[in-house]
C-alpha cells in the first residue's frame, strides 16, 4: 500500500517513510493487543495498589510462577526444576486455550459471538469421557474414538446455536449462555452421588478415570506431565487458518461476517453458514474438553463444572489474538500464562494470596476485552495528531494523487 | 416473513386457528389438573388422551397459520402430558408441599432481581445500546450494597451505594460503546468479567475466605396482616402478598412507572426514537449521545437494584459470582417480552415460577437438584423458539451513531 503522504521530494519513498508507513499498516494489528495488555496491567496495578500492596511485588510474583523464567539461561539448580513444572503447566493450560480461542474466533469470523465455548468444552469432556470409560479399544483406535465423540458432540451443541440462529432468528449470545448453564448442570447431574456416570467410589461425586490406552502419551515432565495434546492444538491453528483462508466454506464464513445482505446477494446461504461456523465452532471447543481429558485430567468431578473458565477466557484470546492463528497462539500463550501464574500451587502466597491473584487475572482479563474492543481508543491515543494531518494533506491533493485516502 | 404470512391467515379465516391454538393451550393445562387436587385421577389414560388432543389442536392451529401460539400449545402438550402422569405417582400431601401459595411467594421472590434487569435493560436496548453486561451491574450491585450496608449499618445507604456502583460500570459500558464505538456485545461482555474480578478481589481483601459477617441489617419485609382477614380471597392473598421484600414491592410499582415513561412521556418518546432512528432523533434536535448515556446509565442502577436485593434482600450475605448468570436470563426475558415492560416482567414471572418450582422440588420430590437446576435454561430456549419471528429489537440496537 502507498502512502501518497510517504513520498520523498523526487517522487520515490525514502526509507524511513517506507519503514513507518510499513510499520502503521502492519503493525496495527500487534499495536493495539500489546498497548491494550499494557493498559490493562497498568489498571490491574493499581487496584492492587489501592488494596495496599506492591503491583511489582506481585507482578514479579506472578510472573515467576508463570515458568517462563525457565527460558533464562542464568536460571538454575532447583530453581530450574521449579522453572520447567510451572512451564509445564502453562503450556498444558494454553492447549485447550487455543481451541476454545479458536471456537470463538471462527464465530466470530462469521459475524456471530460464540460466548458457548464453556458448554461445548463440558459437552466434548463428557462425550470423550464416555467413549474412554465404557468403551474397550486398542490404544491406536481408542485416542481417536474418543476425540471423535467429544468433536461430534461439540458440533451438536455448537450446532443447536447455529440453527436457533438461523431458523428464529434466535440470538446466539443468549442461545449459548443457556447451552452453557444446560452442559454445566446437566454435566453435574451426570457425576453427582447417584448420578448415571458416577465412578465406583460410591461417596466421591466424580467419574471413573479413563482406560490407560485412552490415555495421550506424555511428552514433557514427571508430576502432571506435559501431553501430546499441544500437537494437536497447534495443527488445529494450522486447520483453522487454512479453513478460514484456502477453502470455500471459510470465504463464504467471512463473506457472511462481513456483510450477511451482501452475502445473501452474491448467493450464499446465510442460515447455513450460521449453522456450519456454529457447528464447527462447537467441534474445536469439544476438542479442547476431550484433550484436558484425556491428557491430564482422566476424569471429572461435579466442583469442576463450577470452576471451569476456559470457554470464557478463550473469549479473551480470541479478541486479544485478533481471531488469527498465529496471534491465538500468542495469546493463549500469556493468558495461559496468567492463569497458571496467578494459581494456588504456583504462586507464592507469603507475597500475594492466590484467592486475591484469580480475581486479578480476571480484571486483567476484562480490561484487555475492553481495551481490545475499542480500537479506536488506542488508535486514538497513538499518534492521533499525526493522522488527523495526514489525512488533511491527503484531502488537499489534487485528484491524481496516488494511491488515495486509505 | 413468517409474521406476513400469519397476519395473511388471520385476514382469511378471522381468529379461527388462533382459537385452536388457545383451546390447545387450555386442553394441556386441563391434563395437568386432573392429576391434582380435588380430582387427583390416577390413571395415564387422561392425560394421554387430553394431550393428544392439546396437540391436535396445536397441530391444527400451526398448519393454518397460527404458527406462534400454536407451537407453544404443542409444546404444552408435551410437558403437560409428562407432568401428569409424574405427578399421578404422588400422594396428594406431597403435591401439596410442592404446589401451594408458597409456590406463588416464591415466584415473585425469583422474578425480583430478574425483573429489576430486564427493566433496566429494556432502557438501554430501548434507546440502541445493547448491554448484555447487566450480569456484573448486578453483581456490582450486590457486593456494593452489602459492603455499604455493613459499612453504615443500614440497608438504605447499602441500596443508594449499589446504585451508585452499578450506574458507574454502567457508565464505563457507555462510554466505551457510544463514545469509542466499541462492539456492544464485547463491551458488555467485558463488563462481567470486570465486576466478576472486582468484587471477587475486593470481597477477598475485605472479608477474607470466611465471607461478609453474620447480622446484616436487611432490606425489610412489608407486612399486610390484614390480607390475611380478607373474606374469600383471604386464603390466597395472605400467603402471597402478605410478607414480601419492600423491594419486591418496589419492582411491582417500577414495571407500570417504566410502562408510563416508556410509551407515555416525552422522555420515553426521545428513548425510543433514538433506539428507532437516531439520525431523524438527531435532526429534530434530540442530543442521542445524551440520551444513550442516560438509558445506559440508569440501566445499570436497575441491574444493580436487582444484585441489592439478592444480597441485602434476600440473603444478607455475598458470594463471589452470586447472580450466577440471573443478568443473562434477565436479557432473555427482555427479548420474550418484546422489549415492553409488561410482557417482560410477564417473562420474568415465568422464569420465577420455574426458578421456584425446581426448587420446591428438588426439596420435596426425589428428583436431581442438579437436573431441576436446568429447567430455567431449558426454559429460555423453548421460549427463544417460541417467539418465532415475532421479536423483533428496536432498529438500531447495537449500532454506534455517528452525528454528522
Amino acid at each position: 500500500m502507498s502512502r501518497p503522504g510517504a513520498e520523498g521530494g523526487d517522487g520515490r519513498p525514502r526509507t524511513v517513510e517506507v519503514l513507518t508507513a510499513w510499520f502503521e499498516t502492519r503493525a496495527g494489528g500487534l499495536l493495539v493487543p500489546l498497548a491494550a495488555a499494557i493498559l490493562a496491567f497498568l489498571a490491574g496495578g493499581l487496584v492492587v495498589l489501592f488494596t495496599g500492596n506492591n503491583p511489582l511485588g506481585v507482578y514479579k510474583a506472578i510472573f515467576d510462577g508463570t515458568g517462563l523464567t525457565y527460558l533464562f539461561p542464568w536460571v538454575q539448580g532447583s530453581e530450574r526444576a521449579t522453572a520447567a513444572r510451572n512451564l509445564q503447566q502453562t503450556l498444558l493450560v494454553a492447549t485447550p486455550l487455543m481451541l476454545t480461542a479458536i471456537a470463538v474466533a471462527f464465530a466470530f469470523r462469521c459475524g456471530m459471538f460464540n460466548i458457548g465455548g464453556q458448554g461445548q468444552y463440558w459437552i466434548g469432556l463428557i462425550a470423550a469421557l464416555v467413549v474412554g470409560t465404557h468403551v474397550d479399544l486398542p490404544p491406536a483406535l481408542h485416542v481417536p474414538a474418543c476425540i471423535l465423540a467429544a468433536i461430534v458432540a461439540g458440533a451438536i451443541w455448537g450446532g443447536v446455536a447455529g440453527v436457533l440462529k438461523a431458523t428464529v432468528g434466535a440470538h446466539e449470545v443468549i442461545s449459548t449462555i443457556m447451552l452453557n448453564w444446560i452442559a454445566i448442570f446437566g454435566g453435574k447431574y451426570l457425576f453427582e452421588l447417584g448420578g448415571p456416570l458416577q465412578g465406583e467410589e460410591e461417596f466421591i461425586p466424580r467419574s471413573n478415570d479413563v482406560t490407560a490406552s485412552a490415555k495421550l502419551p506424555a511428552i514433557w515432565g514427571t508430576l502432571q506431565p506435559l501431553h501430546a495434546g499441544i500437537f494437536v492444538a497447534l495443527a488445529a491453528l494450522v486447520v483453522y487458518h487454512l479453513l478460514l483462508n484456502r477453502t470455500t466454506l471459510g470465504y463464504e464464513v467471512r463473506a457472511v461476517g462481513f456483510n450477511p445482505e451482501a452475502a445473501r446477494y452474491g448467493g450464499i446461504s446465510v442460515s447455513r453458514n450460521y449453522f456450519l461456523a456454529m457447528a464447527i465452532a462447537g467441534t474445536f471447543a469439544g476438542l479442547a474438553g476431550a484433550l484436558d481429558l484425556l491428557g491430564w485430567k482422566f476424569r471429572v468431578a461435579t466442583n469442576d463444572f463450577d470452576v471451569g473458565m476456559l470457554g470464557f477466557i478463550g473469549i479473551a484470546v480470541a479478541l486479544l489474538g485478533r481471531n488469527k492463528a498465529v496471534g491465538i497462539l500468542f495469546a493463549a500463550l500469556f493468558f495461559a500464562a496468567l492463569q497458571v501464574g496467578t494459581s494456588t500451587r504456583q504462586l507464592d502466597p507469603t507475597v500475594f494470596p492466590p484467592a486475591l491473584a484469580v480475581n486479578l487475572a480476571t480484571i486483567i482479563q476484562a480490561l484487555i476485552i475492553l481495551f481490545v474492543g475499542a480500537e479506536i481508543l488506542i488508535v486514538s491515543l497513538w499518534g492521533a495528531r499525526r493522522y488527523v494531518r495526514r489525512g488533511r494533506r491527503v484531502r488537499a491533493q489534487p485528484a491524481g494523487g496516488s494511491g488515495g485516502a486509505a | 416473513m413468517s409474521t406476513g404470512r400469519t397476519m395473511l391467515a388471520h385476514g382469511r379465516t378471522a381468529l379461527e386457528p388462533r382459537r385452536l391454538a388457545i383451546i390447545g393451550i387450555a386442553l394441556a393445562a386441563l391434563a395437568v389438573w386432573t392429576a391434582l387436587p380435588p380430582w387427583m385421577i390416577r390413571w395415564e389414560g387422561v392425560p394421554v388422551a387430553l394431550g393428544l388432543l392439546a396437540a391436535a389442536a396445536g397441530l391444527a392451529a400451526v398448519t393454518r397459520g397460527e404458527r406462534r401460539l400454536g407451537s407453544w400449545a404443542l409444546a404444552l402438550a408435551g410437558v403437560a402430558t409428562v407432568a401428569a402422569i409424574w405427578a399421578q405417582t404422588k400422594d396428594e400431601s406431597s403435591l401439596g408441599a410442592v404446589l401451594n401459595t408458597g409456590l406463588l411467594a416464591a415466584t415473585l421472590r425469583f422474578a425480583t432481581p430478574l425483573a429489576f434487569a430486564a427493566l433496566g435493560g429494556l432502557f438501554s436496548e430501548r434507546s440502541g445500546v445493547v448491554n448484555i453486561g447487566l450480569e456484573g451491574m448486578m453483581l456490582m450491585g450486590a457486593f456494593f450494597g452489602i459492603w455499604a450496608t455493613i459499612w453504615s449499618g443500614s440497608w438504605v445507604v447499602g441500596v443508594l451505594c449499589a446504585m451508585v456502583f452499578g450506574g458507574l460500570l454502567a457508565a464505563v459500558h457507555a462510554v466505551f460503546s457510544i463514545h469509542l464505538r466499541a462492539d456492544q456485545i464485547v463491551s458488555g461482555f467485558a463488563m462481567n468479567f470486570l465486576a466478576l474480578g472486582l468484587t471477587g478481589y475486593l470481597f477477598i481483601s475485605i472479608y477474607g475466605l470466611q465471607g461478609t459477617p453474620p447480622g446484616v441489617d436487611r432490606i425489610p419485609d412489608v407486612h399486610l396482616g390484614f390480607l390475611h382477614d380478607l373474606p374469600a380471597l383471604g386464603g390466597l392473598l395472605g400467603p402471597v402478598f402478605g410478607q414480601l421484600n419492600l423491594l419486591i414491592w418496589v419492582v411491582l410499582a417500577l414495571v407500570v412507572i417504566v410502562h408510563v415513561v416508556i410509551f407515555r412521556t416525552a422522555i420515553g418518546l426521545r428513548i425510543r426514537a433514538v433506539g428507532e432512528h437516531p439520525r431523524a432523533a438527531d435532526t429534530v434536535g434530540i442530543s442521542v449521545s445524551r440520551v444513550r448515556y442516560g438509558a445506559v446509565i440508569l440501566s445499570g442502577m436497575l441491574a444493580a437494584l436487582g444484585g441489592a436485593y439478592l444480597s441485602v434482600g434476600f440473603v444478607g450475605s455475598f458470594g463471589q459470582n452470586m447472580t450466577a448468570g440471573r443478568g443473562f436470563i434477565a436479557l432473555a426475558a427482555l427479548i420474550f417480552g418484546k422489549w415492553k415492560p409488561i410482557p417482560t416482567f410477564g417473562a420474568c414471572l415465568l422464569f420465577g415460577f420455574a426458578s421456584g418450582l425446581a426448587q420446591r422440588l428438588q426439596a420435596e420430590a426425589d428428583i436431581s437438584a442438579n437436573l431441576i437446576s436446568t429447567l430455567p435454561y431449558i426454559l429460555v430456549l423453548a421460549a427463544l423458539v417460541g417467539v418465532v419471528g415475532r421479536s423483533v429489537p428496536p432498529a438500531a440496537v447495537g449500532r454506534p451513531y455517528v452525528k454528522q
